[in-house]
């Protein structure tokens, strides 16, 4: 009994963390419609900045909470900064573009405080007068955890005053619901977008800067909190606060009982909690089905407009391609076929974004299905190498299927997160399966068979799976199917007035981007030899997302172009520096701050 | 004329092997180091390029290898295989250096080996700690410095099996490390006492741990001993909480890797006392030469070392011998030369085994205290274990390995 309150109480301390960052997150979300990757980053620089202040600041024990509340507003006035400075200047590009500029910020900072702070872990001071336990129960429990768990509930209701009780906590209400209305009523939202980055930030610092007597500081804080605080703020409904409360209350009490029950499964819980939840409450607890990702209208612009190019020009450059082994030497041929595998990624998940308007924050589940299934199928079943390979991308569009038959159901953010939810749920089997997949010591020896040895040879073979794979998007997205989904994608409604199977439309893409996806995979695992869970997780599907903006969402080549240029930047940098990221970092920022919408979208616009 | 002929045969080539000769001295050998330089890894990984690079100028100072000094090109894998994989090929095809080194995590090892064993060129891996590396995934291209996770894992289990615990628990990270220390632990504890009961696992998420309901859970198992392979950030977490609920004062913890300056140092103060750990006592060593090691390295960076740092010195110690023993940097005579090589290292000789490639680096066991002075955790009454004590013998290994 007494352990089961004990662990309850370790549960809501847990939860008060995840709802004072995600609280912050699902405030920016609802107002802006900004999916804030650099949220995280806000986190971990608050944390590190309370370590120093701590030791800097005079005053004794006082001086950790003045730090605590001084990092906490330094990483607010940072965040008003981001808004203003960087922010700003993107929101008339398509929806999402400001996604890719988080994902810089979040490189550029993760360097940044690895060059400040260095790269050692630190473990900061523990907070003066709550470093002890109290005895509860017969046990003993940490008296700073006691008042973290007061101290949440006192957040919530300052929000709640501001919301309720207060002119600009109205307007923020209003905004989350129908922000195009407020915006008519005359409403200044530059300045209430610009207030909420700040609240959102300092209530991301607050969480950081309240675990350094808990946790270590690491330069990794930020990518390991941020995809959680997501789940929490869609489980609890984007745009909520009070559904980030309930959700985070639920995701830390569950995860404490979850370390008695099933020890092997807290890699994934959370995960499970959400794909359950989605399935049966589409918008989150307490989510409105308003907020959406991609409002009809603002769209997508694979359409009429969109150049083609002729036939002469799409010849030139494949003969182009096929020379290419003639001229580079192997490391580059194994580059170009690392793009080639990289470039079908991100062209079938264009298909569902652009065409679609399906945005998919877990497309590496079929990357990496197709990975797996290419190594499983060649050691497993002892299939030959050139059956594995053309099989490997049967295996991601099955799970694609199944998946997709329950993502469909949903659209905008919560489709999104549903995908990741698969995709983590992918990751873990593949980590924790060991007898098939190896774990986490992945599967290796998957070479291509030996008359397809020499990096050439097995770059004719890329080439022409990445052209069969490219010809069928293109004729997915050109027939009268395509059409159909892109009228989907503009007006869902009419549409449906028309005739059109929205789900049915919408499932088959997902089964085409999920085999294009697993092809790429394929000729990924064959590159490399070798295959691990890492090519299912969340940062490999943030790659083709990154990639697709970077190249252009309106444009059929975009995916090629992101694809092609993200590598050879990412190659070119990691030769000359540690420091790669600060450098990506900051060449994604210019790139999206001088190209809006994308490499492709700046060449279509210089054409008259 | 036919004479004359005969006589400028050798001549000629007496010339073209002087002049081959003077051509190479210039021209240094290259080697490439692969690592987690960035994230996850680079607590661990800095210190030991620091190392490295000090004995890389040590060599170059003493007249480098065959005449001709060494060079290092470091590459960050960023804690991926498939990128670990796309720097090997471009270091050996693009930049020829003579062989790899390096590798902080098991799968980033066990990748690079794999296309090393394709590429057929050498690899020397430095600190991953998987069995397979050396043994079910063994090859002739890939050989292995630090002791394994069973070597440590037994030294451990050898002392806590003369101890009084009975009820015993685990906590590490949900990955092939955590549950082969676990396993090799466990096994080798079952034997030397049969009496042994497990009561508990416990395997939260690498780098994602949340320490205090993994606490109480444990507290609630009631064991007599705990053993943690948990590290970096998840570890000192857990420390924390574990503190502040009296973990450290109801049981016996055993750490392996826990008594490296890595893991004891950022706890400061905070260290728990009474561990029984694998580490590297750097301050308290005194195998010949291996103070002035320190002091060198102190004066070098002004910092103190951590096992990182000796790692990546003795790492280009046994490049640098290997390849003066092959004569050659011909992937062919690197291999034969790893087999039996033998190092002088400030911790004393070792050999990479001919049968596994595995080298008999050993490992110290002790109890961890607080050093006041310092202001950190130290290991006392410590004793090295070398690797030949608890490696299977080199006809064991061969058996574990694959047939080529």
């Amino acid at each position: 009994m007494s352990l089961l309150f004990v662990q309850l109480l370790s549960g809501l301390a847990n939860a008060m963390f995840l709802f004072l960052i995600a609280s912050g997150l699902s405030l920016i979300f609802g107002v802006t419609r900004i999916v804030n990757f650099a949220h995280g980053s806000f986190y971990m620089l608050a944390a590190y900045l309370t370590y120093s202040l701590a030791a800097a600041l005079p005053g004794g024990p006082v001086a950790f909470y003045a730090a605590v509340l001084l990092a906490a507003v330094l990483v607010a006035a940072l965040g008003g900064l981001v808004e203003v400075l960087l922010l700003r200047r993107v929101y008339k590009a398509p929806e999402l573009y400001q996604l890719l500029l988080t994902f810089a910020l979040v490189l550029v900072t993760a360097d940044a405080v690895r060059y400040l702070w260095g790269a050692d872990n630190k473990t900061g001071p523990n907070a003066p007068g709550l470093a002890g336990s109290v005895m509860i129960m017969g046990q003993l429990f940490p008296s700073y955890d006691l008042a973290v768990i007061a101290f949440g509930p006192l957040v919530a209701l300052g929000l709640w005053l501001l919301f309720h009780r207060t002119r600009w906590g109205v307007l923020i209400r209003a905004a989350t619901q129908d922000r195009e209305m407020v915006a008519a009523l005359g409403v200044d939202q530059s300045r209430l977008f610009t207030s909420v980055f700040v609240l959102g930030s300092f209530l991301a610092g607050l969480g950081g800067a309240l675990q350094v007597p808990r946790l270590a500081l690491t330069t990794v804080m930020d990518t390991s909190i941020i995809v959680e605080a997501f789940v929490v703020v869609v489980i609890g409904g984007m745009g909520s606060v009070w559904g980030a409360l309930l959700s985070s209350l639920l995701i830390g009490v569950l995860n404490a009982y979850g370390v008695l029950l099933l020890p092997r499964i807290a890699i994934v819980l959370i995960f499970v909690v959400m794909a359950v939840v989605l399935v049966v409450r589409p918008w989150g607890l307490l989510g409105r089905p308003e907020i959406q990702l991609r409002p009809p209208g603002s769209g997508g612009v694979v359409g009429a407009r969109a150049r083609r190019l002729g036939p002469i020009w799409l010849g030139a450059g494949v003969i182009a391609l096929a020379g290419l082994p003639l001229v580079l030497p192997n490391f580059w041929i194994s580059i170009a076929v690392e793009i080639f595998a990289f470039a079908l990624f991100a062209a079938s998940l264009h298909l569902l974004m652009s065409v679609g308007g399906m945005v998919s924050f877990g497309h590496a589940a079929y990357f990496g299905l197709g990975a797996y299934g290419a190594a499983v199928l060649l050691q497993l079943a002892g299939l030959p190498m050139p059956a594995a390979f053309v099989l490997a991308p049967v295996v991601a569009a099955v799970a694609a299927a199944v998946f997709g038959y329950f993502c469909v159901r949903l659209s905008s953010i919560y489709f999104a997160m549903l995908t990741l939810a698969f995709a983590q749920i992918v990751y873990a089997v593949v980590h924790q399966w060991d007898d098939v997949t190896g774990g986490d010591n992945g599967m290796l020896s998957v070479w291509p068979a030996r008359w397809l040895g020499t990096p050439s040879r097995y770059y004719y073979w890329a080439l022409a799976a990445t052209l069969l794979g490219l010809l069928l998007l293109r004729l997915v997205t050109a027939s009268p199917f395509g059409l159909t989904l892109r009228a989907v994608r503009d007006h869902a409604r009419r549409a449906e007035a028309v005739g059109v199977n929205i789900r049915a439309l919408q499932w088959t893409a997902f089964v085409v981007a999920g085999f294009v996806a697993g092809l790429g995979g394929a000729i990924y695992a064959f590159l490399k030899g070798s295959v691990f869970p890492v090519y299912t997780e969340s940062p490999m599907s943030v790659q083709p997302l990154v990639m697709v903006l970077l190249g252009g969402v309106g444009s059929p080549a975009g995916p090629l172009i992101g694809a092609t240029v993200y590598k050879l930047l990412d190659t070119v940098i990691t030769r000359y520096t540690d420091y790669w990221q600060i450098v990506l970092g900051a060449i994604l920022l210019v790139l999206v701050l001088a190209f809006p919408r994308g490499v492709a979208g700046m060449l279509d616009g210089r054409r008259p | 004329m036919r004479a004359s002929r005969l006589l400028s045969l050798p001549a000629a080539a007496l010339l073209l092997t002087l002049g081959a000769g003077i051509a190479t001295a210039q021209a240094p050998i290259k080697l490439g180091d692969i690592n987690t330089y960035s994230g996850i890894g680079a607590p661990f990984t800095g210190p030991y390029r620091q190392g490295v690079e000090m004995a890389v100028e040590e060599i170059n100072a003493r007249g480098g290898v065959l005449g001709r000094k060494i060079e290092v090109l470091f590459r960050d894998d960023k804690a991926q295989p498939a990128e670990a994989v796309k720097h090997a090929q471009e270091l050996v095809e693009s930049d020829k250096v003579a062989m790899i080194t390096g590798s902080f995590l098991s799968n980033v090892g066990l990748a690079v080996s794999d296309w090393a064993k394709q590429n057929k060129s050498m690899f020397l891996a430095s600190e991953s700690l998987t069995e397979a590396l050396t043994w079910s995934k063994g090859h002739d291209y890939a050989v292995r410095l630090r002791p394994n996770t069973y070597e440590q894992g037994r030294m451990l289990a050898d002392k806590a099996g003369k101890m009084k615990y009975v009820k015993w628990a685990t906590i590490g990270p949900n990955y092939e490390y955590g549950k082969r220390a676990w396993e090799t632990f466990r096994d080798r504890l079952k034997e030397l006492k049969p009496d042994v009961q497990m009561v508990g696992e416990h395997w939260p998420t690498l780098g994602k741990i949340e320490p205090g309901p993994l606490v109480t859970a444990i507290l609630n198992e009631n064991p007599d001993a705990l053993y943690v392979s948990l590290f970096g950030s998840d570890w000192l977490a857990f420390v924390r909480e574990a503190q502040k609920r009296g973990l450290f004062q109801k049981m016996f913890v055993v750490g392996i890797l826990l008594g490296e300056p890595e893991y004891i140092d950022p706890l400061k103060l905070e260290a728990p006392e009474g561990m029984l750990v694998t580490g590297y006592p750097w301050y308290d060593v005194k195998t010949a030469g291996h103070q002035e090691w320190v002091a060198r390295y102190i004066k070098r960076g002004d910092k103190t070392p951590v096992l990182g740092s000796i790692i990546g010195y003795i790492t280009y110690l046994s490049v640098a011998e290997a390849i003066k023993k092959a004569g050659s940097t011909e992937t062919p005579k690197l291999v034969a030369a790893f087999k039996g090589l033998k190092v002088e290292t400030p911790m004393g000789p070792i050999m990479f085994r001919a049968a596994d490639g595995q080298s008999t680096m050993g490992a110290w066991v002790g109890t961890t205290k607080l050093d006041p002075q310092r202001g950190v955790g130290v290991m006392v009454n410590h004793e090295y274990v070398p690797g030949e004590k608890v490696l299977p013998t080199e006809d064991e290994a061969k058996k574990l390995r694959p047939a080529n």
